[in-house]
């Protein structure tokens, strides 16, 4: 079953798919290039549609999804953690 | 599976476009006149009104936009005579005289010195005529590349970036090789990613326009900006759904121009492309705003993916909802034209996503109502630049 999608074998996060993912939990994630999975073990229950980071970040990080830059980490983030606005800010505007 | 021999069943016009609806509008120039026009569309049965808030005071830059706007929404192939109404008989005669160019049937009437109730009946006696010879118009097989084809996602989470956005990249780079006409815009959504865009314009000269268009607008947001703009853009419903800044919601948005097309020219807004291909089109990232400037520039069939689940329609063009969220399929299911949340439990390829929707999109041409025009979805907004005078 796959619990969460990465666009890209570099990116640092990885997008819940399903329901009810909780913390604890044993997850599997699908890497959509190249086509293959890997597995996270959850730091924070984490809603449909939002992040997993996949790897530690330390403030000043930058972010990657899609292969690009999506923002920097304002707060440090373990890998398994719920990765969004608390942690991390566009780096525009 | 779509290819240069499919066709579809289109309204052919006086001026050779082809329309996929067969309306008769009711068109107020200003706010003034949205009574009048909406008693008109209340005496005959089947024609629409499309009331909206401007047209008193505007001036520049803004009046062109809302003349262009108002112009290319009768003027759109979708409909098949228009009714204008306007307090004041000069601009209602020049919204009707654009029209009129199409060689579409139209009239023009203005309420001063005459009062709602002589203007509604003169109307109504024109909309009345319109809507009986429109009912005589049949449809006529048309060939794919006569189809213009808008998209604009909203209400985006992540998912919109996993699934729905693909599928309408898909779909897209399957219209591009058979000569259709495609657009895409919302300019703000382009922050982070105008790397990939330059490598998908055709030309450097399209990436110039393009970086015109985009530095215009970011120059507008950092003039008026208070905050990082994290309150509006990327929207709380986006942040609800997941997405965190502008530059992930921006790359998710560039997925619906799929892998391939390439980039062939730049539209202000409301502009009408002077040929197939992809356009990039100067819009908001706002949804009614973006899909009424398409309709204004000539599209009429638009698809919208969304994550939340966005609710929006426009009276013009049909507007395909793809979405492959399945909590969104599941508590929203009313809105949903094209489900594809199959991608996300990896049973269904990208490539059956993209055959879903254009399945789903060629019945939708060919009449099929869309969840939106049954669940009577009409948002048409209009785009101000700036204050009236």
């Amino acid at each position: 079953m796959i619990h969460f999608v990465v666009h890209e074998k570099d990116d640092g996060v990885g997008v819940v798919v399903v329901e009810g993912c909780k913390v604890g939990q044993k997850t599997t994630g699908w890497i959509m290039e190249p086509d293959s999975t890997v597995n996270v073990s959850l730091k924070s229950d984490i809603p449909i549609g939002h992040k997993v980071a996949l790897k530690d970040f330390k403030v000043g990080d930058t972010v990657i999804k899609y292969g690009v830059d999506i923002g920097k980490v304002v707060a440090p983030i373990k890998k398994g953690e719920h990765l969004h606005v608390h942690n991390v800010k566009t780096k525009r505007w | 599976m779509i290819s240069k021999k499919t066709k579809f069943w289109g309204y052919r016009r006086e001026n050779g476009r082809v329309g996929v609806r067969n309306h008769v509008i009711i068109l107020p120039v200003d706010d003034l006149s949205n009574a009048a026009a909406e008693a008109v569309a209340n005496n005959i049965k089947g024609t629409m009104a499309i009331p909206h808030s401007y047209g008193r005071l505007q001036f520049g830059a803004d009046l062109d936009l809302h003349f262009r706007t108002l112009i290319g929404t009768g003027s759109n192939p979708n409909v098949a005579a228009v009714v204008v109404i306007g307090i004041e008989d000069q601009w209602a005669m020049k919204v009707a005289d654009g029209i009129r160019a199409t060689g579409k049937p139209v009239i023009g009437l203005g309420i001063e010195g005459h009062g709602d109730h002589d203007t509604i009946m003169r109307a109504s006696a024109a909309a009345k005529k319109f809507l009986q010879d429109a009912s005589e118009i049949h449809r006529v097989e048309c060939p794919i590349s006569e189809l213009w084809v808008s998209t604009k996602c909203g209400e985006s989470d992540t998912t919109s970036g996993c699934g729905a956005n693909p599928t309408v990249g898909n779909a897209f780079d399957k219209l591009y090789p058979l000569k259709t006409t495609l657009v895409f815009g919302e300019t703000s959504e382009i922050t982070g990613g105008e790397s990939i865009l330059e490598a998908r314009c055709r030309t450097p000269k399209v990436w110039k326009d393009f970086m015109f268009m985009f530095d215009r607008y970011q120059a507008m947001i950092e003039r008026h900006k208070t905050s990082d703009l994290s309150d509006s853009q990327p929207t709380k419903g986006n942040i609800a759904g997941g997405l965190t800044t502008i530059e992930e919601k921006a790359l998710g948005n560039i997925q619906k121009i799929g892998r391939k097309c390439k980039i062939d020219g730049v539209l202000d807004k409301a502009e009408v492309p002077t040929s197939p291909g992809l356009w990039f089109m100067d819009s908001s990232s706002a949804a009614a705003e973006m899909v009424t400037l398409c309709a204004a520039a000539g599209y009429v069939v638009h698809l919208f993916p969304t994550g939340q689940g966005n609710v929006i329609g426009n009276p013009i063009l049909p507007v395909i909802k793809i979405c492959a969220n399945p909590r969104t399929v599941r508590l929203m299911s009313e809105h949903v034209d094209v489900d594809t949340s199959g991608l996300l439990r990896r049973e269904m390829t990208m490539d059956d996503a993209g055959d879903a929707l254009l399945d789903c999109m060629i019945r939708t041409v060919n009449g099929r109502l869309t969840a939106a025009e049954s669940l009577g979805h009409r948002e048409f907004s209009l785009t101000r630049l700036y204050e009236s005078a």
